[in-house]
């Protein structure tokens, strides 16, 4: 397949991984931040073809697995109402929260819906005037412009019917909360692609300037992740920390201006709590009070549905880097996409879920 | 929430962050697993690992037998000496009609393959209706119709039928139930059992095409294929095969849960491993352009004229022969091995020369695809 093919190629794999081992002097500790890379990286092997040069850990960077129990809770609320169509991503339906999910709330009655695009919630709404939609808006600055320009469509529209439960989250201040932990021992990181293709790499120039850390901005495919891992290496063997672009293909310093003025239309910088890591100041999106019309938290009563997080799985450290999902004791056993104990074993992006259902003939359960 | 550190527009410094955030790290943590369901989920119909636990907790304890429990896609039993096959099979397709077929062929072509997976020679369909009211004559005429051609280039009669109408919103359109009965030949004793490690795996063509082609027709994802249903009788294929060699040991089609599921099974049965090389596995291109949009594995998706073929190692290449002689074999490949390693296993060796795990379906992929 054109465009893909030549960020698979097995010669230019080996090769890579080659010069990385023979570059590195010591096993470097880094991490993807994205869970798409790591969705990579464990179905292709590629920590299997660097051997002991790297360490790779799993980032934060999968938007099922940081979505807080409380708004999933309150999504399940809100589908169980009976004029209310609750309209989500697929993935977002198996994720337990504190007592149900989705699934299993469909299957009682209520109104709940897959799509692929916003836009499909907005067509959704126009066609059943009578009905309440709600689409569950969750995931990081990737997603944010689709969901911005659903609500000014729906405004252009002049759609009551029409909101967001809006559960957003932006990568660069849950790096900053990882390298504030005394316990950190990340070196260098993969930066999201994807994310970046949005907003750029300023943000990241920021941190690199704070925490002398290297950062390379990476792409999805195996190449794509060993060139990164290769750049990030000779980074660290020489002593520099810099933001660099591995994913050139698709981003651009400056980002994409018309999403990034989207998103700043109808959202605001706000505090969010991430699931298994907690709150973190200033690290999510809400609505902007001229679009609260759209904000399903303040359409409906929400504020009740809170939930306490028990204490069971070691997902914090897992989305933290600090462990692998192989050393929790639950892991494959108590644990399973089936039975998920905790978010990382629910996405398929999940860290968790992405060892489970690649790698673990590799470990003893 | 705690205090925010509002520091304006410029504001995410590090500063921000609280330390005491971090500090206890593992102090953060995620919730408890689901109580065991008390309601089906779509998922218990998509022929993975929630569809097996229904056979395992509801339907062989209160059901089970010998014949039953062999969980063999066909029932072979002998009476007066002949030894018949038996299978049914129920058709919730959406849409009703889709590029390369409808339910009505669809229905026909499903309950033949059951048969054949079991090496019988099909000989008799029943044919039952659930209808939704208000369903257009016209499009029952189509489906039928289509039935009906499908049986006779298969050389088979359908000879019963029952029709039963329920009202507007308590089906979707037309259901389809079809019994189908079959010979199967002394000496022919195929299993899902019976896999030995060495054993050679083998599928008879592209991988996905049914399931690609009834997504690219779903509400709010239709796109523009090429790609058809690959719904085929597959009993002639059958045929050509067993008669080219006797080592087969077990044959069954991927339908819902694909290659992945299927292939989970046998393992599990026969309680081997297997060992997929991922540069032999067939899977057309605008398939693979497909899956990569939607996020979706070929591995898992729906076939419904393909047959994966297990198959003793001496026997490999005149299976292969036999099966690429075959108008509907002639993409077949070795895609495999049957391993004494990672039991009840499927693992598969990327071009990059690592393995990762195939696993049985978990939930849902595409709902209602046959």
């Amino acid at each position: 397949m054109k465009y893909l093919d030549e960020y698979r190629d097995v010669k230019i794999a080996h090769a890579l991984a080659a010069e990385i081992r023979r570059r590195s002097t010591r096993p470097w500790v880094l991490m993807e931040i994205c869970g798409g890379q790591t969705h990579t990286l464990m179905r292709y092997g590629i920590d299997d073809l660097l051997g002991e040069s790297v360490q790779l850990v799993h980032g934060p960077g999968c938007p099922v697995c940081v979505t807080p129990l409380e708004m999933i809770d309150r999504a399940i609320a809100l589908a169980r109402l009976p004029d209310v169509t609750l309209v989500s991503y697929g993935d977002m339906l198996r994720v337990p929260g504190s007592e149900t999910d989705l699934f299993h709330v469909k299957a009682e009655g209520g109104d709940v819906r897959v799509v692929y695009s916003p836009a499909d919630a907005v067509e959704l709404a126009r066609n059943q005037p009578e009905r309440q939609v709600v689409f569950f808006a969750i995931g990081f600055e990737t997603t944010a412009p689709a969901h911005a320009m659903a609500v000014l469509q729906a405004d252009r529209l002049g759609l009551r019917n029409f909101s967001l439960l809006v559960s957003h989250v932006l990568v660069p201040p849950a790096i900053r909360t990882l390298l504030s932990s005394p316990k950190n021992r990340v070196q260098g990181f993969i930066a999201p692609g994807h994310v970046c293709t949005v907003v750029g790499m300023r943000e990241y120039d920021d941190l690199v300037r704070e925490f002398h850390v290297p950062i390379v901005v990476g792409g999805f495919e195996p190449i794509d992740l060993l060139e990164a891992i290769h750049m990030l290496v000779a980074q660290l063997e020489e002593g520099r920390a810099e933001v660099e672009n591995q994913y050139s293909r698709s981003v651009q310093y400056e980002g994409n201006r018309p999403a990034q003025e989207a998103v700043a239309r109808v959202f605001e910088v706000s505090d969010r709590k991430w699931r298994g890591i907690g709150p973190i100041p200033e690290s999510g999106l809400r609505l902007r009070e001229k679009y609260a019309a759209f904000d399903a938290e303040r359409l409906f009563d929400l504020a009740d549905v809170c939930a306490e997080e028990p204490r069971e799985c070691i997902s914090a450290e897992v989305l933290l880097g600090l462990k692998k999902p192989t050393d929790c004791s639950a892991f494959g056993t108590r644990c399973t996409p089936e039975k998920p104990l905790g978010a990382p074993m629910v996405s398929s992006e999940g860290a968790c879920a992405a060892y489970y259902q690649y790698r673990r003939h590799l470990v003893t359960l | 929430m705690p205090p925010t550190t509002n520091t304006g527009a410029t504001s995410l410094h590090s500063e921000s962050v609280r330390n005491d955030e971090t500090k206890d790290l593992a102090a953060f943590s995620c919730p408890v697993p689901l109580p065991a369901g008390e309601r089906i989920l779509l998922g218990h119909g998509s022929g993975g690992k929630l569809s097996a636990e229904l056979l395992k907790n509801i339907f062989l304890p209160a059901l089970g037998n010998p014949v039953l429990n062999r969980l063999e896609d066909q029932a072979i039993v002998s009476l007066n000496g002949v030894r018949l096959a038996i299978t049914t099979d129920s058709f919730v397709v959406k849409p009703l009609i889709f590029r390369g077929g409808d339910i009505g062929s669809l229905a026909v072509h499903g309950t033949i393959n059951d048969l054949a997976m079991g090496g019988a020679e099909p000989l008799w369909l029943s044919a039952a209706f659930i209808l939704e009211e208000g369903l257009p004559i016209e499009t029952l005429r189509h489906v039928v119709g289509s039935m009906h051609e499908a049986a006779a280039n298969a050389g088979v009669e359908i000879i019963t039928g029952d029709t039963k109408v329920v009202e507007k919103g308590s089906a979707d359109g037309i259901f389809i139930n079809t019994t189908g009965i079959g010979l199967v030949r002394e000496g022919i004793a195929l299993s899902a059992a019976q896999a030995r490690p060495g054993d050679a795996i083998l599928v008879s063509g592209m991988l996905g095409d049914h399931g690609i082609a009834i997504l690219a027709e779903r509400e709010g994802l239709q796109f523009e294929t090429a790609v058809q249903s690959d719904s085929a009788p597959l009993h002639t294929l059958v045929a050509s095969l067993l008669e080219a060699t006797r080592e087969v040991r077990c044959l069954r089609d991927p339908t819902r849960g694909g290659l992945s599921s299927t292939l989970n099974e046998i393992a599990a049965s026969s309680g081997v491993g297997m060992e997929l090389e991922e540069t032999s596995i067939p899977v057309r291109e605008e398939v693979r352009g497909a899956c990569e949009m939607l996020g979706l594995d070929p591995l898992y998706v729906a076939n419904e004229g393909k047959l994966v073929a297990i198959v003793a190692p001496a026997s490999a290449e005149a299976a292969l022969r036999a099966l690429q002689n075959h108008p509907l074999g002639k993409d077949a490949r070795i895609i495999g091995r049957v391993t004494s390693e990672h039991r009840c296993m499927v693992v598969m060796r990327t071009p990059f020369g690592t393995t990762r795990i195939v696993d049985m379906l978990t939930g849902d992929q595409l709902p209602r695809i046959c």
